[in-house]
């Protein structure tokens, strides 16, 4: 018996949302009083024994470098293979873009439960039961997952990343690799951006920005806070911003511990998307925003007025000229 | 060239979200309910432009549930496919749907099955790649891009940081996403056409459900808002820094 987390990466770097699922895998076995272990397609270019800092024994590797770009069929046949040989109970993946991709496939395969999107550690006490979020944020849902085999796929930014001490062993498995239906025709990545669901602090702009051309200061005090850039959906509607960051209801939905939405209104759909966020501020012009009634702080003015004045503030706060 | 459509009914997305039984169920009193947006924005209408290009093309829909889905499926009518099927069984767990949509599907030998990357309700995100694996067909999530040529689909699917394109043979399931197609508004003509057309409806078969709703629960409200005056940026970074402390 054991936990088998499933470990991602890309252009050689393990994502963070990993780490957070080898944090949770670790934390749930030691509750369950079975090891963790990890599984890892392709290759990386750091010592991969390290990991064992997050909790985890072994890390089984098919290290071939046709697996660094997402093959779901192939993830899902050799995840299968090592489930079995492993002898896992329990798998946990993060609800990503791969694993949104391979959890499905793996859950009707191994006729396995899987819980997606979860956002706390199963409860025990009565059989075993996930956490996760419906309603695109709105509401929480407790499912029970009743197989003998259990997936769980873990929100972004719901669970911290622990770092204790160890090694993990790493087991080469010798998998064949057989060629899969969907062929990989090309990658393009977006390179020098924070990804939105991995982002820490997000900074978002609506409608009361106006228009694409007034985004520099919005993208100057996302990159003073390391934070990525979201929109509302009219903005990326209009084509303002780019689609990939239209947050909300029929968008993404983001947890970051900071949310700064400036020049929007708090339309439920948009707030549905984002109101897991730890911290919301809200800057607008108009004092009955409906957003103001979903935040933390608040501030009424000008975008245009304030925006300059802030960024300044944070600059003086980090010591930036 | 055959398409099956997976469609769903999700309350609309202004719906007051509230629980009954024990918080065990969902409060449908009063509720308006709405096709999946991602059901039909993406997947149903790139379906139709499809057959716009193709007339030879047929679309059927599919839903699984009971008759209070037909208002959703005739709206879905309106907007194009020539004949709905509705499995009559309350849905239980994703697994389920897919199973049923599995046995519907085997029957009907469809080249194209195609679901919205996932529903605005359960947020299960599961149907479409289940189902691929059930009818041991190639799974394309989260695609934005799908383009037919002969029997071979080109698509363009978000993966972690970027885009990849990929090549399949038909037949192939599709879970579609923004970029895939634009919302259409349904037509009078299309309203009218949408009553004649049939909507068949079939009894599902025996399938367990691999996991069980426990129980629901809202988030905790928010503590209240921090006004800081906009002459006070400094202020707020301030709270944000020292009280908040995420920055
Ligand atoms: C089915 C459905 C799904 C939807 N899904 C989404 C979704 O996923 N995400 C989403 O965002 N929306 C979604 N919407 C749209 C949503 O209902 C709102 O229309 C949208 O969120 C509004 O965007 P906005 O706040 O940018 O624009 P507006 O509502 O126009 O608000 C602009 C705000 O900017 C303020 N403002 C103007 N000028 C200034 C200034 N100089 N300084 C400061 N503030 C200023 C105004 O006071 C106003 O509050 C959906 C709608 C439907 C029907």
């Amino acid at each position: 018996m054991s936990v088998l987390i499933f470990i991602d990466h890309t252009e050689g770097q393990i994502k963070k949302t990993s780490l957070e699922a080898l944090s949770y895998g670790a934390a749930l076995g030691k509750s369950m009083g079975v090891p963790a272990e990890g599984i890892l397609l392709g290759t990386v270019g750091e010592d991969l024994s390290t990991l064992g800092k997050y909790g985890i024994q072994k890390i089984h590797q098919v290290s071939s470098e046709s697996l660094n770009q997402l093959d779901s069929e192939q993830f899902i046949r050799i995840i299968s293979t090592v489930a079995a040989s492993s002898g896992a109970t329990v798998i946990v993946l993060s609800h990503t873009n791969t694993g949104r991709a391979i959890a499905p496939g793996l859950s009707a395969q191994l006729k396995a439960g899987l819980v997606t999107g979860a956002t706390s550690l199963p409860d025990l006490t009565h059989g075993f039961q996930v956490k996760k979020n419906v309603f695109s944020g709105k509401a929480f849902c407790t499912v029970a997952i009743k197989t003998p085999l259990k997936i769980i796929s873990l929100n972004p930014n719901t669970y911290p990343v622990v770092v204790g001490e160890g090694t993990a062993e790493i087991i080469s498995e010798n998998i064949a690799l057989t060629p899969s239906a969907t062929q990989i025709k090309s990658v393009s990545m977006v390179s020098g951006e924070i990804p939105l669901t991995e982002a820490e602090i997000v900074v978002s702009g609506g409608r009361g920005m106006k228009g694409p051309e007034n985004w520099g200061p919005l993208e100057e005090l996302a990159k003073l806070l390391h934070a990525a850039t979201a929109c509302s959906r009219p903005v990326a509607d209009a084509g303002w911003r780019p689609h990939h960051e239209h947050v909300g209801q029929t968008g993404i939905a983001i947890a970051p511990n900071l949310y700064i939405a400036i020049g929007i209104s708090g339309a439920i759909q948009h707030l549905a998307g984002v109101n897991r966020s730890k911290v919301i501020v809200v800057i607008n012009k108009d004092p009955e925003a409906p957003f103001f009634k979903s935040a933390d702080y608040g501030m009424v003015g000008d975008a245009f007025e304030i925006l300059p004045k802030l960024i300044a503030a944070v600059k003086k706060l980090k010591g930036v000229a | 060239m055959k398409i099956l459509v997976c469609i769903s009914k999700t309350p609309d997305t202004t719906a007051k979200i509230a629980f009954t039984d024990n918080n065990r169920k969902f409060g449908t009193e009063g509720i308006q309910w709405i096709l999946n947006p991602y059901d039909e924005w993406y997947a149903l209408v790139r379906a139709i432009e499809i057959k716009e290009k193709d007339p030879s093309a047929i679309i059927h829909l599919v839903t699984v549930g009971g008759a209070d889905c037909d208002q959703v499926i005739r709206k879905a009518l309106a907007l194009g496919g020539e004949e709905a099927i509705r499995i009559n069984t309350e849905p239980t767990d994703s697994f389920f749907v897919a199973s049923q949509i599995a046995s519907v599907a085997k029957e009907g030998n469809y080249d194209l099955i195609m679901t919205g990357k996932e529903t605005i309700d359960f947020n299960g995100a599961s149907v479409g790649g289940m189902l691929a694996a059930l009818l041991g067909m190639p799974f394309v999530s989260l695609a934005a891009k799908l383009e037919l040529e002969g029997t071979t689909a080109t698509l363009i699917r978000e993966i972690e940081g970027g885009e990849e394109t990929v090549e399949v043979k038909l037949p192939l399931v599709v879970g579609c996403q923004k970029g895939m197609a634009e919302q259409r508004i349904p037509n009078m003509k299309g309203i009218m056409g949408a009553r004649s057309k049939p909507l068949k409806v079939v009894e599902s078969h025996p399938t367990e459900s691999l996991t069980e709703v426990i129980s629901f629960e809202l988030p905790p409200a928010k503590k209240g808002v921090k006004m800081i005056s906009s002459d006070n940026p400094e202020e707020l970074v301030k709270l944000l820094h020292e009280e908040a402390k995420v920055i």
